[in-house]
């Protein structure tokens, strides 16, 4: 690839796995060729498999095999208790923050550098020059902003300031402060019984004529179908993006970095990686936001080869 | 509390002020606000006319430009905002970050309300915009139970405007993406959801069925009730059961809540519906009109009118309406 070749980063699993599964997967994960990760829970505060000081210990581990470990705020903040959670992460020395509403933005802004997640609505030069006065170092381009409005952003972008795309997994497109799984097994919010515990890839909703549509994933509700930007690898790079970001999955999520990773070192054929990641996706691929269309859609993509 | 109503268009801001309002809302007539829809909103002069009535019998009004601006569109939202100006509007209501500063460097003079689009949830985050721009108000998701927005309220720099009336977003509104995803078009990007352009309605053996953009979003036998495809209010099939897995199609309703978000201090109820037509906006503007001035009067012995009721849910979507988050047990 021309240009210099972006680091790749796992975003914050966005599931609910129990403890030893979440160990099990970071343990692997250090192994892999990730540079930076992302830990945290960002999706229900009910959900505790791991204690403050459990993430920070893994943090800590992560940090000592190599990568950079980014701490993840919950995107939707309502309870009392959860804004105190989020004063003491905000308040952390030791590693960087990505903030995932502005409530988090707002504890961060001016008091260190940070970084913002998909679900911060960055979709102009002026909000970003904004952001980076107050210190952003590294932002997230929003989920349905194509590749021409990020081609555009690139073009003005403050000094200093990295770019993350996501570039692989299914997408979060919404939050709720209902919680979706719970209402699917008739529970109350109040009494939901952890049941996303039951789906580590989430619930499958299909449409009245079975075409998979969306997972619902407790408050968060998903794409069924699998963003998949390899096909863009070039463009991205192009474009200058610093950071991929893939996001993990319950299975195959070392196979997945390690394609990514093979694609943008060595000569592996972006087909061949195409083909080999549909096979690892629990549903179809997507990628219709990035060539401005409707995000469920599939472009297909042109045969092209990485070179060097 | 300050009674803010939906004026789609002349009509209904008229009737709005006639019924009752204290301030009326509206847009301008392209994608820099979040009801988008055909035929709806207002050009300049039409704005001029409609301030005009509106100052000489004592109502606000406020232009929302509440929607996402990419860099290809930007001079659309900073022309907006100058408009807005220059029609002296009483406040502004934005969502993004990047209209926000320079409306705040442009028109320093020039009063600034959070949007709901901006998805302020805390105090803290409401304070980003306050310390930042100087905003005046925020406008409070409707994802929020009694409990929080008393706890905001108690916590924020600035006065807070609840929905008390209309359509309801299960999802936070400024970062539900679902629209986009099976349509491109998104209320962020597009000031739209579900938008009209990408529906179809078609008559089949199985009944009567409607997409957006291809996907089915609900299918109606012959005995039922069809409702306009907003895609979260569809019926979907999970784990082999077809239901209203996102959400019941049900107005918000919180008219029995008024005591307590006046006790709360919060300073304006907003009425969702610049979609909605003129009789709709004055039927309801009447009824929280008079709810309001009995709350006012005497917040003890406040009780909800069974004439109020019957003339909210006369115009109810799909004749049911919720408490909405605000009820605990609901979210």
């Amino acid at each position: 690839m021309t240009g210099s070749v972006p680091r790749i980063s796992l975003g914050p699993v966005l599931y609910f796995w129990d403890r030893e599964l979440l160990l099990d997967f970071y343990r692997r994960i250090a192994d892999t060729q990730v540079d930076i990760v992302y830990l945290g829970e960002t999706v229900c505060s009910k959900r505790r498999s791991l204690r403050t000081d459990d993430w920070l210990e893994l943090a800590g581990t992560l940090r000592q095999a190599g990568k950079e470990v980014v701490l993840s705020s919950l995107a939707l903040i309502e309870a009392g208790s959860e804004l105190a959670s989020l004063r003491r992460l905000c308040g952390n020395t030791d590693f960087s923050v990505e903030a995932n509403d502005m409530g988090a933005v707002q504890l961060l802004s001016g008091q260190r550098p940070f970084v913002t997640g998909p679900a911060i609505n960055i979709y102009n030069h002026r909000t970003l020059s904004v952001l980076a006065g107050l210190g952003l170092k590294r932002w997230t381009l929003p989920l349905e902003l194509s590749r021409d409005t990020l081609e555009n952003m690139q073009q003005q972008r403050p000094a200093g300031v990295e770019t993350e795309v996501f570039v692989y997994g299914r997408l979060p497109l919404a939050y709720s402060a209902r919680c979706f799984t719970a209402r699917a097994a008739n529970l109350p919010k109040d009494d939901c019984r952890l049941r996303c515990l039951d789906y580590p890839d989430g619930l499958l909703l299909a449409t009245r004529e079975q075409q998979d549509f969306l997972v619902l994933n407790g408050i968060q509700t998903q794409s069924a179908r699998t963003c998949n930007l390899i096909g863009e690898l070039e463009d991205l790079v192009r474009l200058k993006v610093d950071v991929l970001r893939i996001s993990p999955q319950s299975q195959h999520t070392e196979k997945i970095i390690e394609i990514f990773h093979a694609c943008l070192h060595s000569d592996y054929p972006l087909h061949d990686a195409e083909t080999a990641l549909q096979a690892l996706m629990p549903t179809g691929p997507c990628n219709g936001y990035w060539h401005a269309t409707a995000g469920m859609d599939s472009h297909i993509v042109e045969e092209a080869i990485c070179q060097h | 509390m300050e009674l803010v109503c939906p004026a789609g268009n002349l009509p209904a801001l008229k009737a709005a002020v006639d019924a009752g309002a204290n301030a009326v809302y509206m847009g301008f007539r392209d994608d820099t606000n979040a009801r988008h829809f055909t035929g709806l909103n207002f050009d300049q002069a039409r704005a001029l006319e409609g301030i005009r009535y509106a100052r000489k019998r004592g109502a606000k009004v406020f232009a929302a430009i509440n929607t996402y601006p990419q860099p290809a569109g930007w001079s659309r939202w900073q022309d907006a905002v100058d408009r807005a100006a220059a029609l002296d509007v009483d406040a502004l209501i934005l969502a993004d970050i990047g209209v926000m500063d320079y409306a705040a460097n442009r028109w320093p003079e020039l009063r600034l309300h959070l949007s709901v689009q901006g998805s302020a949830t805390t105090a803290e985050a409401i304070r980003f915009y306050h310390e930042n721009f100087g905003i005046q108000r925020a406008v409070l998701p409707r994802v929020l139970s009694l409990a929080q927005v008393r706890q905001v309220a108690a916590d924020s720099p600035v006065p807070l405007e609840v929905f008390g009336f209309g359509s309801l977003c299960v999802m936070v509104e400024g970062r539900c993406l679902l629209s986009s995803y099976a349509t491109g078009l998104s209320p962020n990007t597009y000031g739209a959801c579900s938008p009209a352009s990408a529906v179809r309605w078609q008559q089949t053996p199985a009944g009567l069925e409607s997409r957006l953009n291809k996907v089915l979003i609900d299918r109606y036998r012959e005995d039922e009730p069809a409702a306009y495809p907003t895609l979260c209010k569809g019926r979907f099939c999970v784990d082999d059961h077809t239901y209203y897995a996102i959400e019941e199609p049900a107005s918000l309703n919180t008219l029995e809540l008024l005591p307590q978000l006046q006790a709360i201090g919060v300073a304006a109820i907003k009425i969702e519906g610049r979609q909605r037509s003129p009789a709709y906006v004055q039927q309801v503007t009447r009824v929280w009109r008079a709810a309001l001035d009995a709350c006012r009067r005497d917040p003890q012995g406040f009780r909800l009118q069974p004439a109020w009721r019957d003339a909210l849910q006369k115009v109810s979507e799909g004749t049911q309406t919720t408490l909405g988050a605000y009820h605990r047990p609901w979210q």
